[in-house]
C-alpha cells in the first residue's frame, strides 16, 4: 500500500500545474472557448517539425503577419533549420535594412541585413507599435507559442475561428468577434480571410486552414528550435533509464538477498 | 548514535594500505568514510521512503551545477535579462538542456523535499531525539523556498515581475517598519531593476548556505541515528546493517527513479509545470489576469488568500510553516510510526489531501466558493497540528509495537 502511494505521489503532486479548463455554451458569454482539439506533428514522445510546412509557414509569416508582429529573437541564419539553404537564407536577409554603427564619422547608418542579424520587424519599439495599432500591442512572435496556453492550437483555432457576432452579444468599437480570444473581442482583424491569400512557392494549395496549419508549425519551431533534438534526446534517455532502473533493482535484490 | 551499538569492520583499510594510512594520518577522511559508510548503524528495515533525502542531495547538487552554467551567460538586468534566457536557450550549446533542467529541476527538488516531510510527519521523525534534526530540516525547506521564490523571478517574465511584487508588497502588512522594509528590499518604489539584480546575487548565494545547513542536518542525523518504519529504536546489532553496500544500491535504485520522472517532465513537457505568462516580457503595465506561483508554492498562497486581513494572511502563510517547529512538543504520542496509530493513519491521510486541496484552491480565483473552501481547508490544516494531534494520544488505541526491528523485519520478509 505504500508502494502504490509512493509511485503516485511522485506521479501526482507535479501535475497540479495542469490547469483546468471550463466550457462555456452561452453564446452572450465572453470567456473565450477552449481551444480546438489538435493534432500536431510536432506532438508527443516522437514529435518532429514538418520543414515543408514551416517554410511554407514562414511565407505565410512574412507576407501576412510581418506587416504588424515583429520575430525579435530569430535570427536569419536559424532559417537553415528548417530547410533553406545558406544561399537562400543570405538572400531573405538582404531584403531588409537594419541600423548599425556609430561608423566613423560616429554616425548611424544603415546597410542590409546579414544571416546573423535578428529578423527585421515591422516597428522598432513596443511604442510604435502601439502608435500604429489603436494602442494595442501586436505581440511578438519569438515565443507566441509557449506564451499560450495549449498555444499551437490556440493560435490555429484564433487564427481561422473569426466569425460575426452572436444576436445581442455586447460588441466594443474597432474590435472583433473571435470566441476563441479571452473576453471575444480582438483588436486584430481576421488576418487569413481567403484561401489562396498567399502563393506557396512549392504550389501547394493554401487553403486558410493550410495556411493556419503552417503558420502554426513555423511558429512552433521559432519558439522552440530545440524540438527535435530534445525530444531524441529524451527517447534515448528514457530508455537507458529504464534498463539503467531494471539492472540497479536487480542489483539491489542480489545485494539484499543475504539480509535476514 | 545514543547506545553505541555499530557495525563490525574487522580490518580498516589503514591497516592494509600504506597511501590509506598517509592520507588518514594527515587528514582523517579515511576513517570518517568508514565510520560513516560501514559502521554507523542503519536500520535494516528503512523502506524507499527514506531514500528521499538523498534525492533531495541530489536535487541540489543538479541546481547549483545547472545555476552555474546558467550563470555564465544570464544577465541580471531588466533590460537583457528577459532576452539573456532566450539567448541560452537557442544560441548557447545544449543551453536549452541546462535551462529547463534547472527549470524542472526546481520542481523536482520540491517533490523530493514533500515526500521527505511527508515520511518525517507520518513515522514521527520528528520526535525525540530528533527534535533538532527536524527543526534543521524546517530551516533547509524555508531557505530552498526563498531561493526558489528569487530564482523565479530572474527570467524576468509577465509572472515573474507580478509575483515578485505580490510577495514582496507583503512585508508592507508589518506595522510601523513594513512600508520601509519594502523599499529597502525593492532598492525602490517598485519591483525594477536593483531588485532583480540583488535578487540574481541572493539567489546564487543561498544554495552554497543550503549546503552548509544540509551538512549541518547530517551531523544531527549521524548523531541520533535513522527512524524507521516500525519507530522502535535500535536495540541489539540484530537490527542494524551498514550503509554500503545495502543503502548506496538501494538509494541509487531511488536516483534512476527520481531521473525516470524528472526525464518524463524535462524532455518531453518541460513548460508543463510552469506558466505560460511567464513568456511574456515583465511589464509594469499590464497585470496579467490571474497571478499564480509556482506549483510548490500553491498551498500556502491558498493559506495567504483565505484571509481577508493582509497581515493576518501573511501571519496565517508564515505560521503554517513555523507551526512545523512546534510538531515535537504538539504530538506527545509515545507511538512514533503512523503504521501503528489506526486514527492517525486516516488523518493523516485526511491531511495529505486537504494539503493537496489547498494547491488545487491556490491556483483558483479568489472568489466565491473558493474563498470559503480556502477557509475551511486552512483551519483543517490548522487543527491537525494544534487540536487534533494533542488531543489523539489521549484516547486512541495504538497497535502493539514489534519487539524489534529484526523482528519486525523477519515477520515482513
Amino acid at each position: 500500500m505504500n508502494k502504490l502511494f509512493l509511485i503516485l505521489f511522485l506521479f501526482f503532486v507535479p501535475n497540479f500545474a495542469f490547469a483546468n479548463e471550463g466550457h462555456s455554451s452561452n453564446p452572450l458569454d465572453t470567456a473565450a472557448l477552449h481551444p480546438k482539439e489538435m493534432k500536431w506533428n510536432f506532438d508527443g514522445f516522437f514529435g518532429s517539425v514538418d520543414r515543408q510546412s514551416a517554410q511554407r509557414g514562414y511565407q505565410v509569416y512574412k507576407e501576412i503577419c510581418s506587416s504588424c508582429h515583429t520575430l525579435n529573437l530569430v535570427a536569419y541564419r536559424s532559417l537553415t533549420d528548417i530547410g533553406f539553404s545558406e544561399d537562400e537564407v543570405k538572400k531573405i536577409a538582404a531584403e531588409y535594412n537594419v541600423t548599425d554603427g556609430p561608423n566613423d564619422d560616429g554616425e548611424m547608418f544603415e546597410r542590409p541585413a546579414l544571416p546573423s542579424d535578428k529578423i527585421v520587424g515591422p516597428y522598432t519599439n513596443e511604442k510604435a507599435a502601439r502608435a500604429a495599432n489603436g494602442g494595442a500591442y501586436p505581440p511578438d512572435f519569438s515565443l507566441i507559442v509557449k506564451a499560450r496556453h495549449e498555444g499551437p492550437s490556440y493560435i490555429y483555432s484564433l487564427i481561422t475561428g473569426y466569425t460575426d457576432a452572436p444576436e445581442g452579444f455586447h460588441s466594443v468599437e474597432g474590435k472583433y468577434y473571435n470566441p476563441y480570444f479571452e473576453g471575444r473581442q480582438i483588436a486584430m482583424p481576421a488576418p487569413i480571410t481567403d484561401d489562396g491569400q498567399v502563393e506557396y512557392k512549392d504550389g501547394t494549395f493554401a487553403s486558410k486552414e493550410q495556411m493556419a496549419i503552417d503558420v502554426v508549425n513555423f511558429l512552433q519551431w521559432a519558439a522552440e528550435p530545440e524540438t527535435e533534438a530534445r525530444k531524441k534526446m529524451g527517447v534515448r534517455t528514457m530508455i537507458f533509464l529504464l534498463i539503467l532502473f531494471a539492472i540497479l533493482m536487480a542489483a539491489k535484490k542480489a545485494v539484499w538477498k543475504n539480509i535476514k | 548514535m545514543s547506545n553505541h551499538i555499530q557495525n563490525d569492520l574487522p580490518q580498516s583499510i589503514t591497516e592494509k594500505s600504506k597511501l590509506a594510512k598517509w592520507v588518514n594520518d594527515r587528514l582523517p577522511i579515511i576513517a570518517t568514510l568508514e565510520d560513516t559508510l560501514l559502521k554507523h548503524p542503519y536500520p535494516k528495515n528503512l523502506s524507499y521512503w527514506w531514500s528521499f533525502g538523498s534525492i533531495a542531495g541530489i536535487a541540489l547538487v543538479v541546481q547549483i551545477l545547472t545555476g552555474l552554467f546558467l550563470a555564465m551567460h544570464y544577465v541580471p538586468n531588466t533590460a537583457m535579462a528577459f532576452n539573456s534566457v532566450e539567448h541560452i536557450m537557442r544560441d548557447v550549446r545544449y543551453g536549452w538542456l541546462i535551462r529547463y533542467i534547472h527549470a524542472v529541476g526546481a520542481s523536482m527538488f520540491f517533490v523530493a523535499l514533500f515526500a521527505h516531510i511527508s515520511r518525517g510527519l507520518y513515522y514521527g521523525s520528528y520526535k525525540s531525539p530528533r527534535e533538532i534534526l527536524w527543526w534543521v530540516g524546517i530551516i533547509i525547506f524555508l531557505l530552498t523556498m526563498a531561493t526558489a521564490f528569487m530564482g523565479y523571478v530572474l527570467p524576468w517574465g509577465q509572472m515573474s515581475f507580478w509575483g515578485a511584487t505580490v510577495i514582496t508588497n507583503l512585508f508592507s502588512a508589518l506595522p510601523i517598519v513594513g512600508k520601509s522594509i519594502v523599499a529597502w528590499l525593492w532598492g525602490g518604489y517598485s519591483v525594477d531593476n536593483p531588485t532583480l539584480n540583488r535578487f540574481f546575487v541572493i539567489h546564487f548565494l543561498m544554495p552554497f548556505l543550503i549546503v552548509g545547513v544540509v551538512l549541518i542536518h547530517l551531523v544531527s542525523l549521524h548523531t541520533v541515528g535513522s527512524n524507521n518504519p516500525t519507530g522502535v529504536e535500535i536495540k541489539t546489532k540484530k537490527d542494524i546493517i551498514p550503509f554500503h553496500p545495502y543503502f548506496t544500491i538501494k538509494d541509487m535504485v531511488g536516483f534512476v527513479a527520481f531521473f525516470l520522472v524528472f526525464g518524463y517532465f524535462l524532455f518531453f513537457y518541460p513548460n508543463s509545470l510552469g506558466h505560460p505568462d511567464n513568456y511574456i516580457p515583465a511589464n509594469p503595465m499590464v497585470t496579467p489576469a490571474h497571478i499564480v506561483p509556482e506549483w510548490y508554492f500553491l498551498p500556502f498562497y491558498a493559506i495567504l488568500r483565505a484571509v481577508p486581513d493582509k497581515l493576518g494572511g501573511v501571519l496565517m502563510m508564515f505560521g503554517a510553516i513555523a507551526l512545523l517547529f512546534a510538531l515535537p512538543f504538539l504530538d506527545k504520542s509515545e507511538v512514533k510510526s503512523g503504521a501503528y496509530r489506526p486514527i492517525f493513519k486516516k488523518v493523516f491521510c485526511l491531511f495529505v489531501i486537504n494539503f493537496a486541496f489547498l494547491g488545487w484552491l491556490g491556483k483558483s480565483p479568489a472568489e466565491g466558493w473558493y474563498v470559503w473552501a480556502s477557509r475551511f481547508s486552512t483551519l483543517f490544516y490548522y487543527s491537525y497540528f494544534l487540536v487534533i494531534l494533542p488531543l489523539l494520544p489521549k484516547f486512541e488505541k495504538t497497535l502493539p509495537l514489534p519487539e524489534s526491528i529484526d523482528a519486525d523485519y523477519k515477520a515482513k520478509h
